[in-house]
């Protein structure tokens, strides 16, 4: 009897589900006929420009809002969107591998406008979705190949970061200066640790940025590099910069996306100046300035193009004058007295000019000034250098292409272990 | 004191067995249990209709041709390893190190990839790759099972191990190879020649994968089920002294068998690196020769369960992290949503294998 009953039941469960997948399945396809038929009405109605409710912008991020520079990206898309009006959808967690090309070609099936990586190694899988795609827009940030991939879909955009890391430098190196005063430390012991991700020429760009900035107002600065072998590993970061910190370090920096060195930089009260974001909230007595890509003016463009049917730039850099390079949060607490006003005396040199970050009169490589210097812009297997990159007297980063290319390896900045 | 008062109020008892419509019935309960449970969570936290939720994780696998091959291709993939692995299970031999093991097989592709792609004809050059993922795989099982056999080593520890050995070594190879340079990126291996990509099939990246994983499961199948070898693996995981009393040679069927396991790995190295991403990193495998395990128990080492569990896992997956990304939610909420019915599938096992009894009358009711 029993079983009779529970017999029944799972039928009835079983006959409702049925009905409820068939009820919906219709009316599914009918929803989406109606959006279909209100688009081309809207296309007929203003048939140059596209309305923003009309628009859906797709985005790749490689980790979710967990990792510092994933966030970065997210929130930036977030607000641009909202800003603009327009739809999105963005798909957190895709590995560098063919998932990312099937869900690129899917948002091209569902007929997205434009779709969006983050990550480096998303970009051959973006490559291989354009080329089947070529009616709709794909961007990747920072990529290398845009330029020699012969596409008109396919787009690269990084921004002059390397301004903000000097800024940041500028802060690092008054920090030193107030430490040599106080005679904390003498003017041989100023040396800054920096964590960094892989020997790729946009750490070595970012790392020697941010030293030039620090030895432009603290001259006998030193530096020690070392590097994890991961954009994102928590532990190893934590494990490097105390590595660092124990070497006699008394200021670090990092580029790699985990909060483990300003962790460690707080336990062990050493100043830290972070990247992709503030991390004052879990080293509120060593933090004292973040730089950061600020991705909303680039969204932002994009989606104008897309609403106003113009070319996307093949390569797109972002400036401090468009907003893309910012400082975060100046933490007076720890800052040396007077950063502010510095900071803005240089972001002013900067943008008219005056000061350039790889100036070739303020470094030298094995004792040598550095004149001319060709780099690997469009990158290869062999590493072939293929451009003349050192003019009007400095190095011309994310000039030939967005990505940065500053690979060499100045006096002044010892690297602990290339492994990686 | 009054021993029979404090009885439990209900007892389990092994069942002999259930016919098999009964316990598929247990299942499918099971199932729409989990969804309810997980509708009842959904609705909670976002308040939409779960019937609405569902139909999108309906249609995260089934809406177009492309997802349903990418589907497919996803399947095709943890089914392999799951058959892998099996082999090693069912002889009670813990194999941890699947992961690695496929890991191996897909550096020995890569490796070929970049040294023999120019040098060797097509049809050649896939041989050589295909043979030296096999035996890159069965190096990496291997090595345990030697130490197993010969000196009794705990075979969990160690392949585990093998795993992270395998996931540098793969850092390193990548290192040494990107482009551009120190990326640590090796980006799709001759993109321009094609060289060592398995082809497609009438324009279908990924039917030649699905192919020659219904091949290896009939192989583990047969394997398993109709040869000698096969009987000796399920003998050595019953009880190994009744294996070495009939004769067997416990040392020689536990190596000979993690050859098997170790080389079916490396199959699925090769099949993702050559025939899907066309490139390496430490994260190709993606967990698959973890999840891998679960298949591998849930279907009862059984190859056929094995390719309807690898769908309902991959089918859930796909579907769940849609329903994430649908309403807002990060990716945990589809870990969560793929635990609670993994859980019930796994818990109406036990419902099949024992029943509840309520105890009554219980008055010397002790058997």
């Amino acid at each position: 009897m029993k079983k009779k009953v529970i017999a029944l039941v799972i039928a009835g469960v079983m006959a409702l589900s049925m009905a409820a997948c068939g009820g919906a399945s219709s009316s599914a396809p009918a929803a989406e006929e109606k959006t279909e038929e209100a688009a081309a009405e809207t296309e007929a109605a203003e048939e140059t420009e596209a309305a923003a409710s009309d628009i859906t912008i797709g985005f790749i991020t490689l980790h979710d809002e967990n990792s510092t520079y994933d966030k970065n990206f997210i929130d930036a898309a977030i607000a641009a969107c909202e800003a603009k009006g327009v739809n999105y959808e963005i798909k957190s967690n895709i590995p560098e591998d063919n998932t990312c090309y099937e869900t690129a070609a899917d948002m091209a099936d569902k007929g997205y406008q434009l779709v969006f990586a983050d990550s480096f190694g998303h970009e051959d899988f973006m490559i291989q979705a354009a080329e089947e795609f070529p009616e709709v827009e794909f961007c990747h940030a920072t990529g290398t190949k845009a330029h020699t991939a012969g596409l008109a879909n396919f787009h690269n955009a990084f921004a002059t970061i390397y301004e903000g890391r000097y800024l940041a430098g500028v802060a690092a190196g008054l920090k030193l200066n107030e430490m040599i005063a106080a005679g904390t430390i003498t003017e041989d012991q100023a040396v800054m640790g920096y964590v960094g991700a892989y020997t790729y020429a946009e750490v070595i760009s970012g790392y020697t940025s941010f030293y030039l900035g620090a030895k432009s107002v603290c001259p006998s600065v030193t530096m020690k590099v070392k590097f994890t072998g991961s954009w994102y590993d928590e532990s190893l970061e934590k494990e490097a910069a105390n590595t660092l910190i124990n070497q006699g370090c008394v200021l670090l920096s990092q580029h790699a996306d985990s909060f483990g060195a300003p962790t460690a930089c707080e336990t062990a009260g050493v100043p830290d100046v972070s990247y992709n974001g503030s991390t004052v909230s879990v080293a509120p007595n060593t933090y004292i300035v973040s730089s950061r890509i600020n991705w909303q003016p680039y969204f932002e463009y994009l989606i104008d193009c897309v609403m106003n049917g113009q070319a996307i730039d093949t390569d797109w850099t972002g400036t401090i004058a468009t907003g893309s390079v910012e400082l975060l949060e100046l933490n007076d607490a720890v800052a040396a007295e007077g950063t502010a006003a510095k900071i803005e005396e240089v972001k002013a040199g900067l943008e008219d000019g005056s000061i350039k970050v790889f100036d070739t009169t303020t470094f030298t490589v094995d004792g040598a000034a550095v004149d001319s210097y060709m780099a690997d812009i469009d990158s290869d297997e062999a590493y072939t250098p293929d451009t003349e990159v050192i003019a009007d007297g400095a190095f011309q980063e994310s000039v030939y292409r967005s990505a940065p290319a500053f690979d060499l390896q100045i006096d002044g900045i010892e690297l602990l272990d290339t492994a990686f | 004191m009054n021993k029979s008062v404090r009885e439990p109020l209900f007892h389990l008892v092994k069942r002999d067995g259930l016919v098999w419509w009964k316990s598929w019935i247990v299942r499918l309960v099971a199932v729409v249990l989990s969804l309810l449970v997980s509708g009842i969570l959904i609705f909670a936290l976002t308040g939409e209709n779960p019937i609405n939720v569902y139909i999108t994780m309906f249609k995260a696998g089934f809406a177009t041709r492309r997802r349903f091959w990418a589907l497919l291709q996803n399947v095709a993939m943890l089914l392999c390893v799951a058959l892998a692995v099996t082999p090693a299970f069912k002889m009670r031999f813990w194999n941890i190190g699947a992961e690695g093991q496929a890991l191996v097989g897909g550096l020995a592709t890569a490796f070929c990839m970049v040294y023999f792609g120019d040098k060797l004809p097509s049809g050649l050059l896939l041989l050589v790759i295909f043979l030296s993922s096999m035996l890159a795989g069965a190096l990496w099982a291997v090595i345990p099972a030697i130490f197993k056999a010969t000196y009794g080593t705990n075979e969990t520890l160690f392949t585990l191990m093998m795993n992270y050995v395998a996931a540098q070594i793969v850092s390193y190879f990548t290192y040494v190879h990107s482009n551009p340079k120190g990326s640590g990126q090796m980006g799709v291996i001759n993109k321009a020649t094609q060289a060592g990509w398995l082809p497609k099939i009438e324009g279908n990246n990924y039917l030649l994968n699905i192919l020659i994983v219904l091949v290896i499961t009939v192989f583990v199948y047969v394997y398993l089920s109709k040869t000698k070898h096969g009987y000796e693996i399920s003998v050595v995981g019953q009880s190994e002294n009744t294996a070495r009393y009939i004769g067997i040679d416990v040392s020689k069927v536990i190596i000979r068998t993690l050859l098997i396991s170790g080389a079916l790995c490396g199959i699925c190295g090769f099949l993702l690196v050559s025939g899907t991403d066309h490139t390496l990193t430490r994260d190709t495998i993606a967990g698959r020769g973890f999840t891998a395990i679960i298949v591998s128990w849930m279907a009862k080492f059984n190859p056929i369960y094995m390719v309807v569990v690898s769908f309902l896992i991959c089918f859930l997956q796909k579907g769940a992290v849609d329903i994430a990304s649908t309403y807002g939610f990060n990716d945990a909420l589809a870990e969560i949503i793929t635990g609670i019915i993994i859980f019930f599938i796994i818990g109406s096992e036990f419902f099949i294998g024992y029943k509840i009894r309520l105890t009554h009358h219980t008055k010397g009711g002790k058997n």
